[in-house]
This record gives structure tokens, sequence and C-alpha cells, in this order.
């Protein structure tokens, strides 16, 4: 059985007035904007929007300079993530890229590659999709079929993706294919490509959620060629490589604070001085947001001093996204009110969006199913 | 971790390994005193450790005893450790000395009236105090009240009240102390440190002790899923326990990473808040944690032969001691919506332990 590492992360003090300094300007950059928008929190599309935050400087803080980058600590961009999601801000159109395209060129791009698109993501001008799940291939990822094959001049792509958020305004995607299909293990054989979702042959259809939202869609390849160099990393790593990616992507604050706005209206809802019940009912959501702020922070920590957080990370998604998920619940059982997205007040409003939103929380990025799957690994019971 | 910690910790868990034997444990179920685990504990100075050293203690912060509190949980120590760490931090911090022997730590609960009468150099007692963990054992006890307007540190003998013995679910002793008049010892209590001190710092430790109690049901419990076999194959392959033990693990850590947060804010500040939190919080992991582990267990687990009691019984307890989760919430939400949904994330970021608790009754000045 692996120990826990979930020590208290104690930020640096530069934290302090980075936090002071973002909380301002957001402040003023998201005045008077509707609760009902920012209860879109990290799925708010706005390109206007992420190219201010570029010229802030607050997009791929961490990377070099020479590529657009701002040299900040991990840390210190964990605070501006923070900020970004508990004020609710429209972070779509830069929140792959700087999460996690950008990393992946950091790491495996070519030089060409880096010194065209990193500066472009800092400053918010571009947007990435993340190309994993397939039709045949969700938490089963390793069944996925799509192939790249080495012909002369690059790869030829054929295969499609599904329900990759945001493929319908992204210009690239980082895709996981198949290079070698005869290889004897399904986790074999698989590689990470840098598409240009402009290539010919490509054809992005988005798919209408239960909300009547369009924010993922299916990516259809159909004999699209891509440059040799569009290979990310080694030929055949690909299956390691988007297991480190997930880490990334998994204990961040965007999986415990998508429905954080609906607490707030709650709090507003609740007025200075609410009976016991509700109050109660309050306290205990807080209780549960302080500690799982801890709980990620602690494993950003652990990131950050280079050790692998995979098991801590899993078990925080986990709890996370189901603190993001109880909150509409709790929200209706103490108030008693109706979701209405269209025509009701804020509160209304705001848990007419989450209502309908929140049965993704468990889905995305890796199920809960999965998660549990990969703690009871950690527990030595797999 | 800190060095310091690390060291408390393999000290405590080396300690409290050799002398909380089960035979100890059912001893102490029965009204016995273990004399032999006190012992040890005293010349270990644990009890001391979050006293300064002036004060015969050993300076420790907050996160670093929290080691030795966790500990106390893993192995269900039948005495009270958690309470005179605390009692010797709130005499320490009032100037008082630090009478020998366990000390017990009462928290007045609404409804329980302990009337503290007389003035300055002349403080008397009269009244009640109620469940007092180890109150009939201990040879002091230490609580905190608003005198003359401020919050005061008061210590009271034991052998001036009159005992009536009570029980905890886990048949620890949650004793009853009568006080007809009793001369009493009361000092200020320096800020951030408000007149419900006791109970705060009574919560800070429950919630430590759960968490450590939490370790222990994992550890039990993933090693009987994995000896245990049904249908010819050990139950842990099961999915459905595995998926439980996975919530069982996430809950153990939030309980742990609740009492880390609380204990911070401990070395920083009032801390009253952040308690809440964690006493919210790791309450409740401790009742999803031992409903998991006995589902996990099945019969076994439910019998005294079994092991398993010795620590829900006190999880089942602990979460009701010191504030239940309901009353930590009330307040923690009564704060929350007094400050308005403005303050809420900075509050948090500040890990609840900056703001001034808008729910204090006293009006403490900090």
């Amino acid at each position: 059985m692996q120990r826990l590492q979930l020590d208290l992360l104690d930020l640096p003090p530069a934290a302090g007035p980075l936090r002071e300094e973002v909380r301002g300007w957001l402040r003023e950059a998201l005045a008077g904007t509707p609760a009902a928008r920012r209860a879109r929190s990290w799925g708010g599309f706005d390109p206007e929007f992420s190219r201010r935050l570029g010229e802030r400087g607050w997009i791929g803080m961490t990377w070099p300079r020479r590529y657009g980058g701002g040299e900040r600590s991990a840390l210190e961009r964990l605070v501006v993530l923070e900020e970004l999601l508990a004020a609710g801000a429209p972070v779509a159109a830069h929140w792959v890229a700087d999460r996690q395209s950008g990393p992946l060129l950091l790491r495996y791009g070519s030089e060409g590659q880096r010194e065209r698109l990193l500066p472009r993501m800092a400053r918010g001008e571009l947007v990435f999709c993340i190309g994993m799940s397939e039709p045949g291939a969700g938490s089963d990822l390793a069944a996925i079929r799509s192939r790249a094959e080495s012909v002369s001049g690059g790869w030829r792509l054929r295969g499609s993706k599904l329900w990759t958020s945001n493929a319908h305004r992204s210009h690239y995607m980082i895709g996981l294919f198949r290079t070698r299909p005869e290889a004897e293990s399904r986790h074999e054989g698989m590689s990470q490509l840098l598409v240009d979702l402009a290539t010919p042959g490509i054809t992005v259809r988005p798919i209408r959620d239960l909300s009547g939202d369009e924010h993922f869609c299916e990516v259809v390849f159909e004999d699209a060629l891509v440059p040799e160099e569009a290979l990310l990393g080694a030929e055949g790593a690909g299956w390691a490589q988007v297991m480190a990616e997930l880490a990334f992507e998994r204990s961040g604050p965007e999986r415990y604070l998508s429905s954080f706005q609906l607490l707030l209206e709650l709090v507003r809802a609740a007025g200075p001085a609410p009976e016991p019940a509700l109050a109660a009912g309050i306290g205990r959501l807080v209780a549960h947001l302080a500690t799982l702020r801890e709980m990620s922070l602690a494993v950003a920590g652990c990131l950050a001093a280079g050790r692998d957080p995979s098991l801590e990370a899993a078990l925080v998604k986990d709890l996370g996204t189901s603190f993001e998920q109880e909150i509409p619940e709790v929200a209706h059982a103490l108030l008693g009110r109706a979701p209405r997205p269209e025509g009701g007040d804020d509160f209304e409003q705001v848990l007419g969006f989450l209502t309908q939103t929140a049965p993704s929380f468990s889905l995305r990025g890796g199920t809960r199913e999965v998660l549990r799957g990969i703690i009871a690994r950690g527990l030595g019971l797999r | 971790m800190s060095e310091t910690a690390a060291l408390l910790r393999e000290t405590a868990e080396r300690l409290l390994r050799d002398h909380c034997s089960r035979a100890t444990l059912e001893a102490a179920e029965r009204g016995e005193w273990p004399a032999a685990l006190w012992s040890a504990l005293e010349a270990s100075g644990l009890p001391e450790a979050l006293a300064p050293e002036a004060a015969g203690g050993a300076g420790v912060a907050w996160r670093e005893a929290l080691e030795v509190l966790r500990a106390a949980g893993r192995h269900a120590a039948p005495v009270p450790l958690a309470e005179t760490m605390g009692a010797t931090a709130l005499l320490a911090a009032a100037g008082l000395e630090r009478p020998p022997g366990p000390l017990a730590l009462a928290a007045p609960e609404a409804g329980v009236a302990l009337e503290i009468v007389g003035g300055t150099g002349g403080w008397r007692a009269q009244g009640r105090l109620a469940a007092v963990p180890w109150g009939g054992q201990a040879s002091h006890v230490v609580t905190t009240a608003l005198l003359d307007g401020r919050p005061q540190v008061l210590l009271l003998r034991r052998a001036d009240a009159a005992v009536r013995r009570g029980s905890s679910l886990a048949r620890e002793p949650r004793d009853e102390l009568r006080f007809e008049g009793a001369p009493l010892r009361a000092a200020p209590l320096p800020p951030p440190l408000s007149a419900d001190a006791a109970l705060v710092l009574g919560a800070l430790a429950r919630a430590a002790q759960i968490a450590g109690a939490l370790e222990r049901l994992l550890e039990d419990s993933v090693r009987h899923a994995r000896e245990r076999s049904q249908f010819g194959r050990p139950i842990g392959s099961f999915q459905a326990i595995q998926h439980a033990l996975a919530v069982l693990a996430s809950e153990t850590a939030a309980a742990a990473t609740a009492a880390a947060l609380a204990a911070r804010a401990a070395e920083r500040g009032d801390p009253t808040l952040a308690v809440a939190a964690a006493k919210i919080r790791a309450g409740e992991a401790a009742g999803i944690g031992a409903r998991i582990a006995h589902q996990v267990h099945g019969a076994i687990g439910f019998t005294y032969e079994g092991a398993l009691h010795f620590w829900t019984r006190r999880l089942w307890a602990w979460r009701a001691e010191y504030g239940s989760e309901r009353a930590w919430a009330e307040r923690l939400g009564r704060s929350v919506a007094a400050r308005g949904s403005e303050a809420l994330w900075p509050d948090v970021t500040a890990g609840l332990g900056a703001q001034v608790d808008a729910a204090s009754d006293g009006g403490v000045p900090r």
C-alpha cells in the first residue's frame, strides 16, 4: 500500500502580491459580467479575454522568455489559475494551450514548432484541443484506432476523435494516434501528433450537449497529411506521454471550482443572517472547499518538487468533482428553488446551468470509475 | 514533513505501538487506568510537546504536534494525551504552571452551567462540567471562559469536584464534575485565542485523532480485503470493494488535510474557523469511513472479538465531541454569511485563518 503524500503547501511570499494584482485586474475586467456567464467557469470561451490575459503575461507564465513565457514558478501560475476560476473568468480559449499543449511542445516539440507556436499561445492567440477519446475508446483509451501512417512527406491520418472540447474553435489538436497497429501490446505503438486543424482532409463537427450548448466535437480524419515534424516525442511512446500529461490535468483548481459560482449565489441568496439549517449547509460546503483547495495545492507541491503524485491527483479529482456535483444538490435542497437557465434570477440561472452541466464533471478527464481504479491500484488491490 | 514532525511521529508511533495492545484497550474499557502507558508517555515528554521550553515543554509547532495527535488516533490510545497536550498549551499561553499528572480539557457546552464567582485573586467555581474526557482520572481540569471581560484560562483541581462517572461509545471516561465553591486559578489568555479556546483546541485535537483513526481503518480494511477470500478469490479483487476502499482512502486523506489546515491556522492566528472546517470535514469522513470499513469487514467487524470497533466507536464518539459537525457548520456558515460572498474566496485563500470570526459570541478583541 502506497503511502499518501499530501503535505500542506505554503505558497511562496511572492504569491501574495501577485494574487492581489490578479484579483484587482479581474474585478475590473469582469465587472458587469452576469452570474450565468461566470458560471461557465473554464468552459467560458472568449478569445478577446484570453488575448488581454496574454498581454498581462498570465498565459504560459512558466515558459522560457525566448518563447514568450514569463519564467515564473509553477506555484505563481497556480495562483493566477485559482483567481481566474474563482472569479468565473472565461478562460476556455487558452486553457488547454496553457495547461497541456504548451508544456508538451516545450518538452517534445521541434525548435521550429516552439518558436512558431509558443509565443502566439502565450499571447492567447492560438486555441488548442486534446484528441484522445474516440467512438470506441472512452474510458478505455488504449482502444483507440485512429491511425497515423508514416508516408513520404509526413504522416497520413485516418480515423476519428470524439468528445474533443472546443475542436470547432481550435487551431491545433495534439492527438493520440496508432503509428504501429501491429504492436503486440495494446499500450504500445501509439504516438502523439501535433495537428493543424486547417489541414485538408479534417472535418470538425460540433455535437450539441443536453443543454443545447455546442462545446465538444467529433473530428474526422480522411487521409489528412501532416508533416514529419508533427510527431511529438518518441514514436511509440504515446501512452507513457499521455499518462504523464494526465497527472497535470487531474488535480488543478478546475477540478473543484466548476460550481463555485453557485456557492457564491447561495451565500448571496442566504443573506447576512441565515436561519440555522441554511447556515449549517453553507458552512459544510465551505469546509469541503477549504479542504479541497489544500489538497489540490498539496498535489501541486508534489509536482513542483518533482514527485509523481498520480495517486494523490486521482484522489483529489474524485473528491473535487464529487464536491462540484454536490453543490447544485445542496443548493437546491437548502433553498428549494427551481433551476431556470432562462428568465430566472441569478441563483436560478446558475443552478439551471450547473444542474445540467454537473454530470460531465465526473466524466471529463477520466471518469470517477477510472480514478477509483487508479486509487485501488495505489492501495495494492490491483 | 519537517524533521521535528518526523521525529515526533516516530517517537509517538513506537511508544504507542508498544503500549496500546488489545489487552490494554480492553482493560481501559473496564475502567482500569493504563498506568504503564501513561508513565511511558510522561517519560517521553510528548504530553508537554506544545508548551514552550521555558515552561518545561518542547515548544513544537502545532503542525508538528499534529503527528502525535494522529498517532494517538491511530493507536486508539486510551489516555488523555490529546487533552493534556491542549491543556498544557493553554496553561503555558496564560503563564500558569502546569501541575503534574494527566490533565482534562473541558469545553463548557450550552446549557451546562459553571458559574465563576469572586474576583481577581479569589475566583471560585460553582456548578458542573458535563462529559469531561477523563475528568475523573485527571489531576486537574483546564478550561477557558470570559472573566472580567477577557478570555482567561481556568485551572481547577479534580480533587475539589464531585465526580459522576460517564463514558463515551468507546467506553472512554466522560465524567461529570460538580464544583461547590471550589477555588481555581485564572490567568488571561493572550490574543488571538478567544474565550472558547478550550473548545477550539479540543476540536482541533479530535479532528487530528479522527484522521489517525481513519488511517488505521484504511490499513486494516485493505489488509482484510486482500486476505479474506470468497468465491475463490480475495474480496479486494472485486471492483465494488476496490471502489469502496478508494473512497475510504480519499476520506482519510481529506480528514488529514483538514486537520493540518487547522493546525497551520493555530500557528498563525485565531484558528477558530479553520478548526470549524477541520472538525466538519473530519467528522464527515469519520461517518463515511466507519461505514465503509464495516461493510468491507463483514460480520467479523461487528463482533467484539474483531478489533475494528476500537476505532469505529471512537470515530462515532469523537465526531460529536468538542462541537458536533452541525454546531461547527452553523458557526462557520454564519460567519461566511455575515462576511458576504465577496469575502468568501479571499478568506479561503487565507486558509480560513486571517478573518474575524463574525459568529463568535464574546466579541473578543484580536
